[in-house]
């Protein structure tokens, strides 16, 4: 994935020392509507300027959860701090006007009704700014997401693009405590998607607002995050920096959620020996931290890219190539699709290769893996 | 750039208006509307109609409860018979509405028949016409013996009696059916129109004639909305006191609206007129259940939207035959006795016939030159116009409440706004006076008895418009005002009032229009200062004034006709005849 060696290249931009209180703090929240439990006893912490995803598939509760960040839902247990201050509970709830926040909609909500710079001069009205400087930080703004020649335009008259834009200077010129996107650009075609994921990143890097963005879409969340939250089923199953959560992922459901990946059960044993799958084995010592951990049957989350494929053996081979045949190919522009067949058994593994490297199906190949990336999940 | 904050510290004050803290239970400016708004939904919807039911078991001497009231009502036969009468009259008037408007609604949607804006636009003028005033059209030209028709058949052929009366259970019927066709017209149209036409063609490609497609296939897939029409025709026809009281009454036709009246009449019988409402209340509940039943089933319309290019049936030499049969309902509607309110509003006397000598202008003259007239039209419209404005204003409100679904039972609210549809207006008047006439209210004899219970009435109008106008309109952009420091009263203000403002005037015209010819709420409520338009027409009618009535007729429709012209350009040229 190109884009998660994108991000390891990025230092955490929050500068906040690590003893700050976390800007938000969600404590086993739980929100239920009648039987369907939407948000299941979520716990999340996040520091002043740090840009949180909630990544998951449709229906997991990433929305009901910045609803409730935002005000709009109420949760039916555990309670929301900001810096600090209770902001929702069971109980009581501080009304979305009154948290200081601003959210970007999956539909924009750019009111049709008024132009792009009334839209952009609303929030600073509602503070009774003086009208010159409200003048000047809509200019401000607008410049800074390059619709300043837009300025007098009804939405009707914009693209996507714009309207979306739009809907970004409304919600940074209040310079907002928190700032929450609900998939925001879902409604764009692809290329202005890939154009407007940088254009976020690019506005917290110039603004250091303390972010949630909630998608379904990995590269999105990946380009543009410090740390990813994955969601299913209402809870949060892991929350690592993009690297570490492809490298790592602690659970099966993140492994399949970000990227592809090969699953593979493998027999451990009682913590010696070589690790046994289904028509190959790899030695033990080649695992990370030399395989201490290994007991028992684990499954493997194997990345497609992480394999290697040979015609002969390998030249520095550290046991760890298995003799195997090709089955399946498809080529995809960027890389080779193969699906390989280890020790002729009937085990099934994807492998990615870079283009120049081919193959055909029936041909005899050499397998070999990297067992440092072959992460144990749950 | 300026615009970065210190990464700690956010840079601008809190938004204006703000209270600190959580957890203090508090009553903001915004719940106090929605509480005050179903209060008043309550109390207008409600309070007459546990009056009404109250009444009914209250016995008029000692107020205790009885059913004696229920016995006596339905004591005399006559009384039973009027009850027979009326279900015969609105199932005959909704079969010959069928008959009118599916053909012209087939004709126009499918064929290519010429002349169609001509016909459309006639059709919208029956529908705005009220009918009341087409019967009085239909006395001067089918009366017994001074009837233009009459009197055309007795010059032509040298009868002694003339061919038509008007006074009869058909002519009844008829002319009914003339003014409550257009509801069928619309619902048929609005089906067919979303009918693709591919549905049809197929059936053409595997060989049916065209004929064939029309009853195996067209037919069945509107059906569903003809029937949703027909019960609307049905439900206005039942509770219909206008026609009735002009062409039944001296026909000696009871029906059960007239009888609800008569009770009225002294002796007042106020608890007997309640439990005899009670049947009629029924039957429209009945059938308005069943015509959520039919259109609820949305099978039929998920027939595909709109298609793209429709391909005509080509009549052939028969489009002369269905043009003339569309002229035909046309010519009864709205030409013929249209003409004949004509020939009346500019005559010394309508019997003396076209001659110079008796066209004249003082009819008009008259209408406007006295006080107590004058009085009359700006109460027809002063009145309409504040009933629009409540009940919109009101519906906005509690549509906004249940749309956005602020409180629980959101539910029990929209019930409460549609009650009045199922409950005839006569019968809703009959409430009205029991709570509002007398004390502590006291309201008899005053502007604001009529405006509430308009209001009333036609407050499931404006509710189903504004509900759907809410419903079109994503809560996000409400939700993008609140989350940047508004309350909710403001996000109403600055964005859902400007959003929906189109729809709002619209349902404020479509509110308007039939409060300016209400007659049987206001036949129980005005008096001679409140007097409006409608009640001094039926006034006119019994006293066979028939030329004031027919000038004032004229005015009224004359503002009516600029009021939808007006609607059209501001709104678009269906905002009238859409289902809703
Ligand atoms: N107002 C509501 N009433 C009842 N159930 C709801 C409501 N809102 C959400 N849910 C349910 O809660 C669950 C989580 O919904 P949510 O909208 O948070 O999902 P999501 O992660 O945002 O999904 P998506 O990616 O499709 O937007 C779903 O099962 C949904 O059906
Ligand atoms: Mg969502």
């Amino acid at each position: 994935m190109r884009e998660a060696t994108r991000t390891v290249e990025r230092k955490p931009r929050h500068e906040a020392p690590a003893t700050t209180e976390p800007r938000l703090a969600l404590e086993a929240v739980t929100c239920a509507f009648g039987s369907v439990t939407a948000v299941d006893g979520l716990d999340l912490r996040i520091m002043p300027g740090e840009f949180i995803s909630l990544l998951g598939p449709s229906g997991c509760g990433k929305t009901t959860t910045l609803r409730m960040i935002a005000g709009f839902v109420k949760p039916t247990g555990g309670r929301i701090l900001m810096d600090g201050t209770p902001i929702s509970s069971a109980s009581s709830s501080l009304p979305p006007e009154r948290r200081q926040m601003s959210m970007i909609f999956q539909s924009y909500a750019v009111w049709p009704n008024m132009t792009v710079a009334e839209n952009v001069a609303f929030g600073l009205r509602l503070r009774r700014l003086d009208r010159a400087v409200i003048a000047q930080k809509v200019e401000e703004v607008l410049t800074t997401v390059q619709l300043r020649h837009l300025a007098e335009r009804y939405p009707a008259e914009l693209s996507g693009g714009q309207q979306q834009r739009v809907a970004l200077a409304r919600a940074i010129v209040i310079q907002p405590r928190v700032l929450l996107l609900d998939e925001p650009l879902s409604n764009l075609d692809a290329n202005l998607r890939e154009e407007m994921r940088f254009e976020i990143r690019r506005l917290h890097d110039a603004f250091h607002f303390t972010t949630v963005y909630v998608t379904h879409d990995q590269g999105e969340a990946m380009v543009t995050s410090d740390r990813i939250a994955v969601m299913n089923r209402g809870r949060i199953e892991q929350i690592d920096a993009p690297y570490t959560l492809y490298t790592r992922p602690r659970t099966r459901f993140v492994a399949g959620f970000i990227g592809r990946t090969n699953f593979l059960e493998g027999a451990c044993g009682d913590g010696s020996g070589p690790v046994a799958f289904s028509g190959f084995a790899l030695p033990r010592a080649a695992f990370e931290d030399g395989g201490r951990g290994l007991r028992g049957t684990k499954l493997f989350s194997v990345r497609p890219e992480s394999i290697l494929l040979h015609r002969g053996a390998p030249a520095a081979d550290r046991g760890c190539a298995v003799p195997g045949r090709l089955v399946e190919r498809a080529f995809l522009g960027s890389s080779w699709d193969y699906v390989v067949a280890p020790g002729g058994g009937p085990l099934r593994l994807r492998v990615a290769a870079p283009p120049a490297q081919i193959f055909d199906i029936g041909d005899d190949v050499r397998i070999e893996f990297d067992p440092r990336q072959m992460v144990a999940v749950t | 750039m300026s615009l970065a904050p210190a990464p700690q510290m956010p840079g601008l004050p809190a938004p204006a208006a703000r209270r600190r803290g959580i957890g203090r239970a508090r009553l903001d400016p915004a719940s106090l509307v929605w509480i005050g708004a179903a209060a008043i939904l309550a109390f207008l919807v409600l309070a007459p109609v546990l009056r009404l039911t109250a009444a009914s078991f209250q016995s008029a001497d000692t107020g205790g409860f009885t059913v004696a009231n229920y016995l006596a009502a339905y004591a005399s036969e006559r009384r039973l018979v009027a009850l027979g009468t009326s279900l015969l009259y609105a199932v005959a008037v909704t079969a010959v509405a069928i008959g009118f408007a599916v053909p012209i609604a087939w004709a126009i949607a499918r064929t290519d028949m010429p002349l169609k804006g001509v016909i459309r636009a006639t059709i919208l003028g029956a529908f705005i016409t009220p009918p009341y005033l087409g019967a009085i059209g239909w006395i001067l030209l089918a009366g017994p013996n001074a009837g233009w028709i009459n009197l055309a058949w007795m010059r032509l052929t040298g009868a002694q009696a003339g061919i038509v009366n008007v006074y009869t259970f058909g002519g009844l019927v008829f002319v009914t059916a003339l003014y409550a066709f257009p509801y069928v017209f619309v619902f048929t149209t609005d089906a067919l129109d979303r009918v693709s036409t591919e549905m049809e063609e197929a059936a053409n490609i595997l060989g049916a004639r065209p004929l064939r497609t029309i009853f195996r296939i067209t037919l069945p897939l509107v059906l569903p909305a003809i029937l949703g029409g027909a019960i609307v025709v049905f439900l206005d026809t039942v509770a219909l006191f206008g026609t009735p009281a002009i062409i039944a009454l001296p026909a000696r036709i009871n029906i059960a609206t007239l009888q609800l009246w008569q009770f009225f009449e002294f002796p007042v019988r106020a608890e007997e007129a309640a439990a005899y409402a009670v049947p009629l209340i029924a039957v429209t509940v009945a059938m308005f259940a069943l015509q959520r039943l039919i259109l609820g089933r949305k099978g039929y319309v998920a027939l595909t939207g709109k298609g793209g290019g429709r391909q005509l049936v080509q009549l052939g030499a028969l489009r002369w035959a269905a043009l003339a049969f569309c002229l035909l309902i046309c010519a009864f509607s709205v030409f013929l006795p249209f003409a004949a309110l004509a020939q009346a509003a500019f005559s010394k006397a309508w019997g003396l016939g076209f001659s110079l000598g008796n066209l004249t202008l003082d009819n008009f003259r008259y209408l406007f030159a006295e006080a107590s007239n004058r009085q009359t039209i700006l109460n027809t419209f002063s009145y309409a116009a504040g009933t629009a404005c409540l009940s919109v204003g009101l519906a906005l409100i509690v549509a906004y409440v249940v749309s956005r679904r602020l409180v629980r039972g959101g539910a029990i609210l929209t019930a409460l706004c549609m009650v009045p549809l199922v409950i005839p207006g006569i019968v809703l008047a009959i409430g009205f006076y029991a709570v509002y006439a007398p004390p502590p209210l006291a309201l008899y004899g005053t502007a604001a008895i009529l405006i509430l219970g308009y209001s009333t009435r036609f407050l499931p109008i404006a509710y189903v418009n504004c509900l759907a106008g809410l419903r079109a309109l994503n809560p996000e952009m409400e939700e993008a005002v609140r989350i940047l420091g508004g309350s909710q009263l403001r996000a109403v203000g600055s964005v859902v009032v400007p959003l929906l403002k189109k729809g709002l005037v619209g349902s404020w015209l479509l509110v308007f229009i039939p409060a300016t010819r209400e007659l049987s709420t206001a036949i129980f409520l005005v008096t001679a200062k409140t007097r409006v338009v409608s009640t001094m027409i039926l006034d006119l009618s019994e006293n066979g004034n028939f030329e004031l009535l027919a000038a004032l007729g004229f005015f009224l429709l004359g503002v009516t006709v600029l009021i939808v012209l007006a609607g059209y350009r501001l709104l678009g040229r269906d905002f009238m005849l859409r289902r809703s």
